[in-house]
């Protein structure tokens, strides 16, 4: 790996740190490292820095300040609104949520299935782009529903949902409306109070920021039964040393996606939309998610016929490109991406798929190779594959 | 890499050995589905050759021969871990009897690979059900052809 030179394009999973966060986070290990619980004057500027980034990412969404939570990220704040909504609302026992979540919004309604039958999930079906239709979440509301959570920008396909339209039925039929934003956060504008959306979930290490800190939006009144119990630090709903580097570092981040999100985001679309255009040119490929202003900015999807996706990541990454895989064979259960079998990929077809995420980093020069390499990679793969190039399976939407 | 593999399975992914058809082969075997993401095509050639081993002086001036693979080819669509188990079976066949090409086995293609990951042992180390279905379909078709 030494000096060669890596062209990262797995931001979705996760991205660099900016330096500039960086350097703010820097005070906060060994000259700021009061708990911002202890009265003492380094105690304290812990607490003024905490509740000054809080009121920074309350800005960004249009939260009220007191409105945020910090936590360890999206996977945490995720689990808190579903476990801690049931918990809050034993009274109801159902959940809606879309077939194309992610795993720690599909596993944390199955863990509560597991611990009480009386709980009932309704899975939304998604259209052949991911989309959800709003008819059907608005049949799908029953008396005793307490919470509807639809992802925002999905990570694997980069479908963007209409918040709006979904806050605005799940506000008149008064269930509780959560979105996972991990993906969208600062790349699509979000407004809570217009948007209706009661919490939202967002997370640092997506956005330039330090792995292990995120946040919770939750509309001042709702309540959530913690899953951490402890000192009563975060208004009681989490329990635990404030990890202050970690979220001056977060709030760092987020200040500066917003400052720059119009330079950013248009730079990204157009990457993006050059690296479609590129790769649509291998025969036998095809796009998987929508196009346009409908999905994420840095999102990119493609299937390559006859060949299986674990192999094409390890030929890219041996040519210093990394990116991931909806494929079986890369994942740890040895299923294929739930979120292309939800928008009717054939197994077949969702096992020779590959993500492309970018960056505010990403270069032209970047893609450019990216488009030049991958016919190359698909080739070699396809030359060693017994199926033919031209006859991609026939998806099912 | 997501999956840690072996120095050798990265070798024989990168560079596999043997990759192709063989026209007119005299076995092909196939196993696996495109539905699990793995799919595995073996060809053989298959020819006589006078045996070398000692057992050759008990039998005396009888002539004793024996099929052997004489050319062996693959076509996979799969992981890593798929091409690479294809790669070294069409190595480890290579020029072996057929009696001692059947002997293979899955071990012995995890073995000869310095090891596969647990998760892949299973579901891609079909290398050698591949070949030993060649071997089948070939010794059908001599059986038909009688």
């Amino acid at each position: 790996m030494a000096g060669k030179k890596i062209i990262y394009l797995d931001n979705a999973a996760t991205t660099a740190v900016d330096e500039k966060v960086v350097g703010a986070m820097r005070p906060y290990f060994n000259k700021v490292y009061g708990n911002a619980s202890s009265i003492h004057m380094l105690g304290q500027e812990a607490g003024k820095t905490l509740e000054k980034s809080g009121n920074e990412i309350a800005k960004a969404i249009g939260a009220e300040a007191g409105e945020i939570i910090f936590t360890s990220g999206g996977t945490e704040s995720n689990n808190l609104v579903i476990k801690g909504l049931a918990y809050a609302n034993p009274d109801k026992k159902h959940i809606i949520i879309t077939r194309i979540e992610h795993d720690c919004v599909l596993n944390a309604c199955k863990w509560l299935q597991s611990i009480n039958q009386e709980y009932k999930v309704t899975y939304l079906d998604v259209d052949n782009e991911g989309f959800i239709n709003t008819k059907e979440l608005e049949d799908a509301i029953r008396p005793d529903t307490f919470l509807v959570s639809v992802i925002h920008g999905n990570n694997e396909i980069g479908t963007i949902q209409d918040l709006t339209a979904i806050g605005k039925i799940c506000r008149n039929r008064g269930v509780y409306f959560h979105s996972d934003a991990c993906q969208s956060f600062t790349k699509v504008n979000i407004n809570v109070k217009k948007m209706n959306i009661d919490l939202l979930t967002i997370n640092s290490h997506k956005i330039h920021g330090p792995k292990g800190v995120g946040a919770l939006y939750i509309r001042n009144g709702i309540k959530l039964n913690p899953l951490l119990h402890g000192g009563g630090q975060e208004k009681g709903i989490r329990s635990g040393t404030e990890n202050i580097p970690g979220i001056a570092g977060f709030a760092e981040a987020v200040k500066i996606a917003m400052k720059n999100q119009i330079k950013d985001t248009v730079k990204m679309a157009k990457l993006r939309d050059n690296l479609i255009k590129g790769l649509e040119k291998t025969p036998g490929t095809k796009l998987n998610g929508p196009i346009g202003e409908k999905r994420l900015c840095n999102n990119v999807n493609i299937t390559f016929s006859a060949i299986e996706g674990e192999s094409i990541l390890g030929y890219l990454d041996k040519e210093g490109i990394c990116v991931s895989t909806g494929s079986a064979c890369s994942s740890r259960t040895l299923e294929p991406s739930h979120v292309l079998l939800a928008i009717g990929l054939k197994p077949e077809n969702a096992h020779g798929s590959i993500r492309f995420s970018l960056s505010k980093y990403t270069t032209d020069a970047e893609i450019n190779k990216v488009i030049k390499t991958v016919p190359k990679v698909v080739g070699v793969l396809r030359k060693m594959s017994p199926y033919n190039v031209h006859n991609l399976y026939r998806d099912k939407k | 890499m997501t999956i840690n593999y072996s120095k050798k399975v990265k070798e024989h992914f990168m560079h596999p050995k043997n990759v192709g058809e063989i026209k007119n082969a005299d076995g092909v075997g196939q196993v696996g589905n495109p539905v699990c993401g793995d799919v595995m095509f073996v060809y053989i050639k298959v020819r006589k050759r006078k045996i070398k081993s000692k057992i050759k002086s008990k039998i005396k001036k009888e002539k004793a021969e024996e099929e052997y693979i004489k050319d062996i080819k693959f076509k996979t669509m799969g992981c890593a871990a798929a091409i690479a188990t294809s790669s070294i079976i069409t190595e480890l066949a290579k020029n072996k009897s057929l009696e001692e090409a059947e002997k293979i086995n899955r071990n012995d293609v995890a073995e000869s690979l310095d090891g596969l990951p647990p998760i892949k042992m299973h579901c891609s180390n079909l290398a050698a059900d591949a070949l030993h279905d060649a071997i089948s379909n070939y010794r059908i078709k001599k059986l038909k052809g009688k």
